[in-house]
């Protein structure tokens, strides 16, 4: 636990240290005020919600949080920090959670940052701040889902290029699985049942629904059991490259 | 005789003694000291049994077996991609072999790594940090995941600190650093938690020698306390350093013995030179030549002097003739010792891949 936590510092402060984390928050916010205003139409749709500023996430977090993630693994992989990292009296699973948690928990600070959105549309009107909440929830969740795709990704390769482009595609395909594009992939040779599995890997509609004010413990255990899923397919990559 | 013949353990050595067998002691009489520390009681704190390690195709290491006790440090040497990195990320944990087996202060490192790993302190090649965080963070990052209590926390980063001469860096970043100082970053990682084992792959690696000889300085202090493992290719190192030493090539382990019982493998051990003004030359050479016991006689020649290099059979009798010869002939030697043995040499005869110029060594 200790353990867990000195990695989690140390990583979280790594953020900082280097331009990714305030470079990562301005663009963040940028695209997020231009998603709200322009793509939005915030102030046009004449309704006290944060609506168009929650809808356009899963596509930001698609582009985002891969960016976030990259680093985890790769980056000491390619400076060889990580036989320093495995051979400390640590478990791999200690390091895998330490490490995503510091990702995350940078994710949480940078859509902190888009609080002032909240506050100025209680102040240009009355809006239901429980669904706003709800929607910062699911959003965070959503997040954690990116995330530990992304780390999980990171571990594979010692190249961060490799590893954004890898989990962008990844999130990607998690952001369609409702789609068409991927579901047509799958529909001439899998029957129904799976076809819906498939579907129902959508972040988009486990999102919806919460940051429409639902918070169905289905979409929370739906996001919950996947982070685990990546994360142990973290620590078994991890493991699998050290020849176990 | 049989590559594997060469790595005896202490009680075979001491076997093999009592015996008059064929081994090590039958080529060099003179060095006693290894089967006199074998009779010492020691802790075998590093015991490595029949490791192999396989990387697809590619038999990294081969039935590798070394033992290292307390007050040891061990020189592994060999040409570069022999195998001496893989060897020490499989006895650190960080690699698992393909079979075999390393115990660590009696644990089983495969399958209780993490209270295995409490005794070692590691420097992986070129010392890798995380160079965004200054020495001090680093450090303490190092600390609390070695958990070292936070009351004895500071005392101790501080202590390393002023240890290792990194006071003038404590507050820099890492990445900042010359070679030398993140070295030390390295070294001051390791030794943090005071482990019993210490191992260090390549830790004066590009170096230089003002900060080689610092190094040295260190690992020769904590030495008698400790169990340590240096990987080198610097050969100077093992007569600096090291009290036994290991060759491998090609994966495989083909030397262990102390420096003095691999320098005497050199044709060079205990060669008699003589340096003489050349005009002394021919006269030099005849008496030394006038004598049974000499195998071989070479000559090398820098400005007016030269040196005479004879590979002797007999060290005594033979030297004493010559030298009471020499001042008989009013001859007066600017030099007149016998060497050690050049250890370059008997690696090069040794590791197969230096015979073969052209193989891939990297």
């Amino acid at each position: 636990m200790n353990q867990t936590i000195a990695v989690f510092k140390r990583e979280l402060e790594a953020y900082f240290l280097t331009p990714v984390a305030y470079v990562f928050i301005v663009i963040f916010l940028i695209l997020n005020g231009l998603c709200t205003f322009y793509l939005g139409n915030f102030y046009e749709r004449g309704q006290a919600d944060l609506e168009p500023f929650f809808e356009l996430h899963p596509w930001l977090y698609m582009l985002l949080i891969p960016a976030v993630s990259m680093r985890l693994w790769s980056e000491e992989r390619r400076s060889g920090t990580i036989e320093l990292l495995l051979t400390l009296p640590m478990s791999t699973t200690s390091a895998v959670i330490g490490k995503f948690l510091a990702a995350w928990v940078f994710c949480t600070i940078a859509l902190m940052g888009t609080i002032p959105i909240w506050l100025s549309v209680n102040y240009l009107g009355e809006p239901d701040n429980t669904v706003i909440a709800a929607g910062y929830i699911g959003s965070l969740l959503m997040a954690g889902g990116f995330l530990s795709v992304g780390a999980c990704v990171s571990a594979l390769t010692n190249n961060q290029v490799v590893a954004f482009t890898i989990s962008f595609v990844v999130c990607f395909a998690f952001n369609l699985s409702g789609f068409p594009v991927v579901l047509d992939l799958f529909s001439t040779w899998t029957p129904q049942a799976v076809l819906e599995v498939i579907s129902s890997f959508s972040f988009l509609s486990h999102f919806e629904s919460i940051r429409k004010g639902v918070i169905d413990i289905r979409d929370i255990i739906f996001f919950g059991s996947l982070m685990a899923f990546w994360l142990y397919l973290n620590v078994v990559v991890v493991e699998l490259k050290r020849g176990k | 005789m049989h590559k594997a013949g060469w790595s005896l353990a202490p009680e075979e050595f001491r076997l093999c003694e009592k015996l008059g067998t064929r081994t090590l002691a039958d080529l060099n009489k003179n060095n006693i000291e290894y089967a006199k520390s074998a009779r010492k009681p020691m802790t075998t704190y590093i015991d490595v049994k029949n490791l192999s390690k396989n990387f697809e195709a590619i038999n990294a290491v081969r039935e590798i077996s070394l033992r290292v006790e307390q007050g040891e440090v061990l020189g592994f040497l060999g040409p570069n991609g022999a195998g001496k990195s893989t060897t020490m990320k499989i006895i650190t944990g960080y690699l698992t072999p393909s079979s075999g087996a390393v115990s660590i202060a009696g644990i089983n490192i495969l399958q209780d790594p993490i209270s295995a790993q409490r005794h070692i302190g590691y420097l992986p090649e070129g010392a890798p940090a995380y160079g965004e965080m200054t020495t001090y963070k680093y450090l303490d990052f190092i600390a609390s995941v070695r958990r070292i209590p936070r009351k004895n926390k500071k005392d101790r980063i501080n202590n390393i600190i002023d240890r290792i001469n990194l006071n003038s860096v404590a507050e820099r970043k890492i990445e900042d650093l010359s070679k030398g100082y993140k070295r030390r970053v390295g070294l001051a990682q390791a030794i943090i938690h005071d482990p019993d084992i210490l191992i260090m792959d390549e830790p004066t690696d590009g170096l230089d020698p003002n900060q080689k000889h610092e190094i040295r300085s260190l690992i020769r202090e904590m030495a008698p306390k400790k169990t340590i493992i240096i990987s080198t290719h610097i050969l100077e190192e093992v007569d600096a350093v090291c009290t036994s030493t290991a060759i491998i090539d090609m994966g495989e382990i083909i030397f262990t013995g102390t420096p003095r019982q691999l320098s005497a493998l050199s044709r060079y051990h205990d060669a008699l030179n003589i340096v003489v003004n050349v005009e002394d030359a021919e006269k030099t050479k005849k008496i030394i030549g006038e004598q049974s016991d000499i195998s071989k006689v070479e000559e090398i020649y820098s400005g007016n002097e030269i040196r005479i290099t004879a590979l002797l059979k007999n060290r005594k009798p033979c030297s004493d003739v010559i030298q009471a010869t020499l001042s008989r002939e009013k001859i007066l030697p600017k030099e007149y010792f016998f060497e050690k043995g050049r250890l370059d040499q008997v690696f090069r005869d040794l590791t197969s891949s230096a015979k073969d110029p052209l193989k891939e060594t990297s």
